[in-house]
């Protein structure tokens, strides 16, 4: 009961001074750009914390890295207490992604590409054919059309199987990579409105990474922003605007960087976009 | 909402049953892509079939007697066959990034909790099999086709073989299939030079005595070498498996498998440090 107590209490993820560079080659010369320079913070268990970020921030990179996508080059990150560069494997089973593309195989249909996810996590037939239509019913995904090729679907219709197959796994921790962008706004609020039922739902801590300040505030619990690879600040959305005395969290962005959120990119910033 | 234990470790046995669940979900999947690509599948078939009778017609432009014609035709005919057999195996198992990658699924099935050798023996039995029906249909037609008479083969023997010797060249698949995650751009085309190399040392349309001499050497390493001899001569002679061929197929096996999964490993890895395990590479 004590060791149940205390992972509860225990930080969903806790990431400490984390750090990733890429090289990039232009002509004879190569380039270090670090994605993500230090960075620390945690969540707590059932928490929905979003980060902010222009393209090319680190958002993608950090999401990575607690995928087991990424090796990083030096700081520690844990899930539930594990390691996700030592312990892999464990980590993976309590995690699970939806990205900004839905990333299918265009070809398979929806219930044959939940199948296969699925198996990767010990789900068999039997316990497939009860579960795939349930889920696809839940994030609102008509039955009838299961059986068609996922590039028959539009966007939001892709969407709603990319967030079916992330919950068919039932992760404990669930990193939704800029998860509305490019949907049509009633898309984008059907798949808002799923991520709040996922909360009030599920046992799932939520990482949500995004450009969109108004999704952010209104998803998260706290909201943190990383530019350049470095979190600025993650704290609660009233908290921000109070410490840089601001209305909005567009003006908190310029106050903290003291750059537009649509401000245009430098050289480096696209160095960096690349990869991170 | 009841709390998931995250601290639950799973038995050997579960874990068993999730990495078998895991192999069967690789073949599964690969099955529903046979099926949505099934024309392009056909005319592929139709393409190895007729680039094999441009091989096998060969024999008909030598000018020997009809004995030594439909020997020569046979054998020309099996290294066609195992051409394409091979170049199936190492095609599907090289793929195993490269299709991923393609489709933009790498980085979910790279993030799943199944193990990696799982995952490639997966790949290699699907292509075993899917490898197998293709090669007895090209042979089927191609003997129709052309007429060759044969008089005792053993195929039950040659099947068997071609399944011993899969198992090498899935591991030589293994260490290919790492080209596409290190390197995105040429790393499939490289697959396929490795294929090419494996069957001109091995004899695919000629005995092995006529290479130089130092190619010969690398004949005895090269799995091909012993399932190409030990099919001619179950076609040709209808014999049984022989030990010759057998045993040194096994050892290839035994090495180049954990050799093929340590390969992979390492490029994963490297990959990993440099960030290439993505969609776009």
């Amino acid at each position: 009961m004590v060791l149940r107590d205390a992972v509860l209490q225990q930080a969903a993820v806790s990431v400490r001074d984390l750090e990733k560079g890429f090289t990039r080659r232009k002509g004879l010369t190569r380039r270090r750009r670090a994605a993500l320079a230090g960075v620390s913070f945690e969540i707590a268990r059932g928490e929905c914390v979003a980060i902010l970020g222009q393209n090319g921030s680190g958002k993608s990179t950090l999401v990575r890295v607690l995928s087991t996508l990424l090796l990083a080059d030096g700081g520690q990150v844990r899930v539930f207490g594990n390691d996700v560069f030592k312990e892999a494997r464990t980590v993976r089973r309590l995690v699970n992604r939806v990205s900004v593309e839905a990333s299918f195989f265009k070809k398979m249909s929806a219930a044959e590409n939940l199948s296969y996810a699925a198996r990767f996590y010990g789900m068999g037939p039997r316990e497939t054919r009860e579960q795939i239509p349930r889920i696809l019913e839940r994030v609102g995904f008509p039955s009838s059309r299961r059986g068609e090729s996922m590039e028959s679907l539009s966007r939001g219709m892709q969407q709603k199987v990319a967030l079916a197959r992330a919950l068919l796994t039932s992760p404990v921790l669930l990193l939704l990579d800029e998860p509305t962008t490019g949907l049509d706004p009633r898309s984008k609020q059907e798949v808002q409105a799923f991520i709040r039922e996922i909360r009030a739902t599920n046992d799932s801590t939520i990482l949500l990474c995004t450009h969109d300040l108004q999704e952010a505030e209104q998803l998260a619990d706290r909201v943190g922003l990383l530019d350049r690879g470095e979190l600025l600040f993650l704290e609660p959305v009233e908290d921000v605007k109070r410490r840089y005395g601001v209305d909005t969290l567009e003006e908190a962005f310029f106050a903290a960087t003291g750059r537009s959120f649509e401000d245009e990119k430098t050289e480096d910033d696209e160095d960096r976009e690349v990869f991170a | 909402m009841a709390a998931v234990d995250v601290t639950r470790r799973f038995t050997r046995r579960r874990v068993l049953r999730d990495e078998l669940i895991g192999l069967y979900g690789v073949v599964e999947r690969n099955v529903y892509l046979t099926k949505r690509y099934l024309l392009w599948d056909l005319a592929f078939l139709l393409w190895t079939v007729a680039n094999t009778l441009t091989i096998v017609f060969i024999a008909r432009g030598v000018g020997v007697g009809p004995a030594a014609r439909n020997e020569l035709e046979t054998k020309l005919l099996v290294g066609g066959v195992i051409w394409a057999f091979l170049g199936i195996i190492f095609e599907i198992v090289t793929e195993t990034v490269a299709w991923e990658r393609w489709e933009g699924t790498i980085e979910y099935t790279f993030m799943a909790p199944v193990s990696r050798p799982v995952h490639l023996i997966g790949m290699g039995v699907y292509a075993v099999i899917y490898g197998l029906v293709r090669a007895a249909l090209v042979f089927a037609a191609v003997v129709a086709f052309i007429g060759i008479h044969l008089a005792h083969p053993n195929y039950g023997a040659a099947v068997a073989l071609l399944g011993i010797a899969s198992v090498s060249f899935i591991g030589v698949g293994m260490m290919t299939a790492v080209l596409p995650l290190v390197s995105p751009e040429k790393g499939t085309q490289l697959g396929f030079v490795a294929q090419g190399l494996m069957l001109v040392v091995s004899g695919v349309y000629y005995p092995v005595s006529v290479l130089p001499g130092w190619m010969q050497w690398v004949a005895k390493i090269s799995p091909a070498t012993y399932a190409l001899r030990g099919n001619r001569e179950q076609i040709l002679h209808g014999s049984g498996l022989a030990w010759a061929d057998v045993w040194p197929l096994l050892v290839i096996g035994a090495f180049s498998i954990p050799i093929g999964l340590a390969v992979f490993k390492a490029g994963e890895r490297f990959a990993k440090k440099r960030g290439k395990l993505k969609r776009s590479g």
